[in-house]
């Protein structure tokens, strides 16, 4: 289950355990040895996640045992009432809808979900959308602006899915139509990219008023695997590719693509599923505070404007 | 993903110097047939023996479209930055600074206000020799403030895309790109204001989920190569061959994705058609107020 730069922390882990067991076992006393021991293990945690390289954080963002939508819906809020299908073609697993309460109030959610095992990764097509789950997210946008919901939407996918289907029912024009309909919300809507943020399959439920980013998450316009399959053509080189995308959180809040990183307990979200959906359900209640005083124009004009400003250019040099 | 496609086959090959202005005669990639280079342009780039249509040069197609005499280059004012200093198996600046001697121009797109058949129009037209039209910042602005200019000055906007799709090189702020032509695009919904987007080939990724595929009404160019995924990427992930004419315009006709298919001999007539239809509707309910209270 841990991921390959893990390892020492494990076997530090190991050995703090076995300690205690000795101990336990021959009924001595060595508590000092344990606290020696248990300070090096936060040491190297601590150092461990604090220089992470872009590769294995998008190994963390991809980590087994990372919340995923439906342990926000269940552990994050209340009350989560799911709305299934999109009322034309069917019901895509890949993308959960539902109502839901957030400390008491009534919202709209709509998550990306992948899998938590093999068999639930293939029922979710691990977690790659056909057509008919933007379709879904465009009629919880309706029903939220119809009955002044908040929309929350959780990101998690690799992508859009690439398949043939997909194609036939116009993968890209409604990804298209969900970017326009969201960024047409006359309600509040906040966007958190949870794990993997996958390119415009992403950004069909990432036009909010305020997008947030869990610390070990990336948002990209591209995979990895494949920007190194077309400029190094070799998919092998995912790792140099990962560096040249400047995909995490970090540095997506220093090129304005997202508003605020939300922090994960030492050691990622996967190792304290707990902890993490805590920290987002205070960010979201913040966050939601926030934009429950702006009138609906508001809305509307910030977040034209957060989209409308975004990108680097200079003026051409006269020549 | 889709960008492999220009990555891959346009690097500068042999097919492509045969292409090249400076050529006489070259052959169609189509039939095989040797085309006059002249007869060819004469021709709207058209191949005169089997109609298959050929890539167009940005500005010829501006010509295509244009009345004579009346198009005004609104782009070409800014570049584009090295955010992320990206380096791949060349630094991005390097790319660029190649691209833009092939091509004479900042970046893969021009635009401009002319009339069209004296309809005022803005143009949007991508240009694919640059970067595999490649949408990055530049583009995304060029495109975004065509669209906020042409609901200003009352225009129909017409864009006309080619592209691989979003620019690996400009990392998420290309993939913001995509967001940033949409929310434009509102500016003209609420203006009344036609959008006629005229897909060409090809047309991929992140350029066709965004503003490329929002347009009131969309015409596809014979035979081009228009999809979300590329084809390479959906047989690598499915393993099984693709149908024969998937994600070519007639396909997506077929499957209810575009209004028409037209041969562009036929585009221009075609587009001054559709934006004298839609410019001639019933008054728009808040003119109809003004005007009553006008009459009293």
């Amino acid at each position: 289950m841990s991921l390959p730069f893990e390892k020492p922390i494990e076997d530090l882990e190991a050995k703090i355990r076995d300690m205690r067991a000795y101990a336990a076992e021959q009924e001595i006393d060595l508590a000092s040895e344990v606290e020696a021991l248990q300070d090096r293990l936060d040491r190297l945690k601590r150092d461990t996640y604090e220089n992470l390289t872009r590769w294995q954080r998008v190994q963390v963002a991809r980590a087994a045992g990372r919340p995923t939508g439906l342990d926000y819906l269940q552990r994050t809020f209340d009350d989560f009432t799911e709305l299934h299908g999109d009322r034309t073609l069917g019901d895509d697993p890949a993308v959960v809808t539902g109502l839901a309460r957030l400390a008491g109030t009534s919202v709209i959610v709509i998550a990306q979900q992948k899998g938590r095992d093999t068999k639930e990764n293939i029922h979710r097509n691990f977690g790659m959308s056909h057509p008919s789950g933007y379709r879904k997210a465009m009629r919880m946008f309706d029903l939220a602006d119809k009955f002044r919901l908040p929309v929350i939407a959780l990101i998690d996918t690799p992508g859009a899915y690439p398949g043939l289907a997909a194609e036939e029912q116009g993968q890209a024009w409604v990804i298209a139509e969900s970017i326009r309909r969201m960024s047409q919300l006359t309600v509040p809507a906040i966007s958190v990219v949870i794990g993997e943020g996958g390119s415009g399959g992403a950004l069909a439920i990432g036009v909010a008023n305020r997008v947030l980013i869990l610390e070990n998450a990336i948002y990209s316009v591209i995979s990895p695997e494949s920007c190194a399959a077309i400029l190094w053509r070799d998919a092998g080189e995912a790792e140099k590719a990962a560096e040249a995308l400047r995909l995490t959180a970090r540095d997506l809040i220093a090129l304005e693509v997202v508003d605020r990183v939300v922090d994960e307990p030492l050691g990622g979200a996967h190792n304290d599923p707990a902890g993490a959906m805590a920290l987002v359900k205070q960010a979201l209640v913040e966050e939601l505070a926030f934009l429950a005083s702006m009138s609906p124009e508001q809305l509307l004009e910030s977040r034209y404007k957060r989209f409308r400003v975004l990108g680097r250019f200079q003026a051409v040099a006269a020549a | 993903m889709a960008l492999e496609r220009w990555f891959r086959r346009n690097r500068p090959s042999k097919k492509e110097d045969d292409n090249s202005p400076a050529g006489l005669w070259l052959k169609c990639d189509s039939c095989g047939a040797q085309i006059y280079r002249k007869d060819l342009v004469a021709n709207s780039y058209v191949c005169p023996e089997c109609s298959h249509h050929h890539r167009v040069p940005a500005d010829a197609r501006v010509a295509m479209l244009a009345d004579e005499g009346t198009f005004e280059v609104w782009s070409g004012l800014i570049e584009a930055q090295d955010a992320l200093e990206f380096v791949d198996t060349q630094a991005y600046p390097e790319r660029l600074t190649k691209a833009r001697q092939k091509v004479g121009r900042p970046d893969a797109i021009l635009t401009g206000g002319a009339l069209l058949d004296g309809q005022p129009v803005a143009l949007v037209v991508m240009d694919f020799s640059f970067l595999g039209g490649s949408m990055g910042s530049v583009v995304g602005e060029e495109i975004a403030s065509a669209t906020e200019r042409a609901a200003a000055e009352g225009r129909t906007l017409i864009a006309v895309t080619s592209s691989g799709g979003a620019r690996m090189q400009e990392g998420a702020l290309s993939l913001m790109q995509m967001a940033k032509t949409t929310v434009a695009l509102e500016a003209l919904s609420r203006a009344h204001l036609p959008y006629i987007s005229v897909l060409t080939d090809p047309t991929t990724g992140g350029v066709t989920a965004s503003f490329a595929t929002l347009g009131d009404v969309i015409f596809a160019e014979p035979g081009a190569l228009i999809s979300f995924a590329g084809p390479r990427v959906i047989q690598q992930t499915i393993r099984q061959d693709l149908p024969a004419g998937f994600q070519r315009s007639e396909f997506l006709l077929q499957k209810g994705m575009v209004d028409d298919v037209v041969d562009r001999r036929e585009l221009r007539a075609r587009i001054a058609d559709v934006i004298n239809l839609l410019r001639s509707g019933l008054a728009q309910p808040e003119e109809e107020e003004a005007l009553r209270v006008a009459a009293l």
